[in-house]
């Protein structure tokens, strides 16, 4: 299952190290993002009564960047099955004896690991233009993890129900969001305390991040067959 | 050749003769019983709902919004998507298409009792807490798994053929559940975090005649679920068995073409 896994993972990072379909423009669209809440809310705005005085765009920022994320990797798990549209791709993996466990982990991991990219330099751009500064790498670390592998997990097993049907754009962000809401919630309040504190109220929800995580690795693991089978 | 003909045809004739009892409508006994249960209880709720129950001491005449806002909440949280739920899994075990139609049945009803829900609880929000929506745990993760199912009827929709969309559905029914327990979990632990109770109108103190309206309410928006569940999946019952007679009338169309 594992070295099905790291096959699959291999193949995907390789066909973006060729292509660069994300480095190139889903990571452009995570930046502007970030400028365009900039013009949605702004920057000069202060949040009255805090102390120290911050502005508005600092004080939602945790918020802005993982919904910047959640968008950007809707983007990536489109192109993470868009590659595997051609020639019935996924039949032929199948076909090839692979693990469908292995399959779900390796399509996982590329796209945790693309998401994992994108979220640094999207959150670089987050410190500079909204005037964050870093404290606490520690939980922020764990959560940044906890958040992509659930994100990576969830949305590669929901991204798959649509995968090949003429629906699929529309539908994937149907789906992956509602699930993936708990996520935001999570992350965000993870990221709010370790950038503002308290800490501790920050390790509860990096622990759930963690859960949600483990528990959608499990499910892709048990399930990912049968959404394949016959497809 | 000529055999299998004549087999196809006197399957289409056995099913034509038998067709004209339930081919022409979707009532049967059980819709009737379940359609007047639903007319008599709701009028017995309008009654005692509008008028025979006092208004409450702090709410006033809002109140009564609680008689449909409750029950119908939870014939679509509970009852409704625990079909779906238990349809799914059976599906997945015995490979039965009435659990599976029974499954989107009652994810359909499900949705809109859900739709019911957030909409007069809207309603109620407005006159109680001045705003129509407040970040309430419970409003909060209705609208989420109202929208967790919304996607689930779309996987429904999806062309693909029919064995593969009835596992992915009812794969999607099972986790959809888990999902609905997930957020609702998460968003309360995130509103506890951040204030104080709020005045929780689902908590209010109920004399007699009060709770006897809910009670009510509950019973008639149970017998209206049950009533449009029957009624949606022999809808879907009677499509099924559309698409399998149109694919043996084209199957004995072919063939004939093939002989002439």
């Amino acid at each position: 299952m594992l070295s099905d896994a790291r096959l699959i993972a291999a193949k995907d990072l390789r066909i973006e190290a060729s292509s660069r379909v994300l480095l190139t423009q889903v990571l452009p669209f995570g930046l502007m993002v970030l400028l365009l809440f900039g013009f949605g809310i702004s920057p000069d705005r202060q949040v009255l009564g805090e102390v120290p005085r911050r502005s508005v765009l600092e004080q939602v920022s945790p918020g802005l960047f993982w919904i910047t994320v959640l968008f950007a990797a809707l983007l990536g798990l489109g192109r993470s099955f868009s590659i595997e549209a051609a020639d019935g791709n996924l039949d032929g993996l199948r076909l090839g004896g692979l693990d469908p466990a292995g399959i779900f982990l390796g399509k996982a991991a590329a796209v945790i690991v693309q998401l994992a990219v994108l979220e640094v330099i999207v959150g670089v751009g987050a410190i500079l233009l909204f005037g964050v500064s870093l404290a606490n790498v520690g939980l922020l670390a764990v959560t940044i993890v906890g958040a992509t592998v659930a994100i990576g997990c969830a949305g590669t097993l929901y991204a798959t129900l649509a995968a090949g049907q003429r629906v699929r754009e529309t539908l994937v962000p149907l789906l992956v969001l509602p699930v993936l809401a708990p996520v935001l919630l999570g992350a965000t309040q993870a990221t709010e305390a370790a950038l503002f504190g308290p800490v501790s109220d920050g390790w509860p929800w990096a622990g759930l991040l963690g859960a949600f995580a483990l528990l959608y690795i499990a499910i892709g693991i048990v399930a990912f067959g049968s959404f394949l089978e016959e497809s | 050749m000529t055999r299998v003909t004549t087999t196809q045809s006197e399957d289409a004739k056995s099913a034509k003769s038998k067709a004209p009892r339930d081919a022409f409508g979707t009532a049967s006994k059980l819709t009737r019983v379940f359609g007047v249960a639903a007319f008599v209880l709701t009028s017995a709720l309008l009654v005692f709902a509008l008028v025979i129950s006092p208004p409450e001491v702090i709410q006033g005449e809002s109140v009564r919004l609680f008689y449909i806002h409750v029950p119908s909440a939870i014939v679509s949280l509970y009852l409704a998507f625990s079909i779906t739920l238990v349809g799914s899994i059976i599906y997945l075990r015995k490979k039965s298409i009435f659990w599976d139609l029974m499954a989107g049945a009652a994810a359909e009803i499900g949705v809109i009792f859900c739709a019911i829900t957030l909409i007069t609880g809207m309603l109620w929000g407005r006159p109680t807490w001045g705003v129509y929506w407040k970040w309430d745990p419970r409003l909060t993760s209705t609208a989420v798994s109202f929208l967790l199912y919304v996607g689930y009827l779309a996987v429904r929709k999806l062309e693909l053929p029919p064995h593969v969309r009835r596992q992915r559905a009812a794969i999607l029914g099972i986790i959809s559940f888990a999902n609905l327990i997930i957020v609702r979990y998460s968003v309360q632990w995130w509103r506890s975090l951040h204030q104080g109770t709020t005045l929780d109108p689902v908590d209010t103190q109920l004399d007699g005649s009060m709770l006897f309206s809910f009670f009510l309410g509950m019973l008639a928006m149970i017998a209206i679920g049950a009533w449009l569940l029957v009624h949606r999946f022999r809808v879907a019952w009677m499509e099924e068995r559309k698409a399998e007679q149109s694919l043996a009338a084209a199957i004995v169309e072919r063939q004939s073409e093939g002989r002439s």
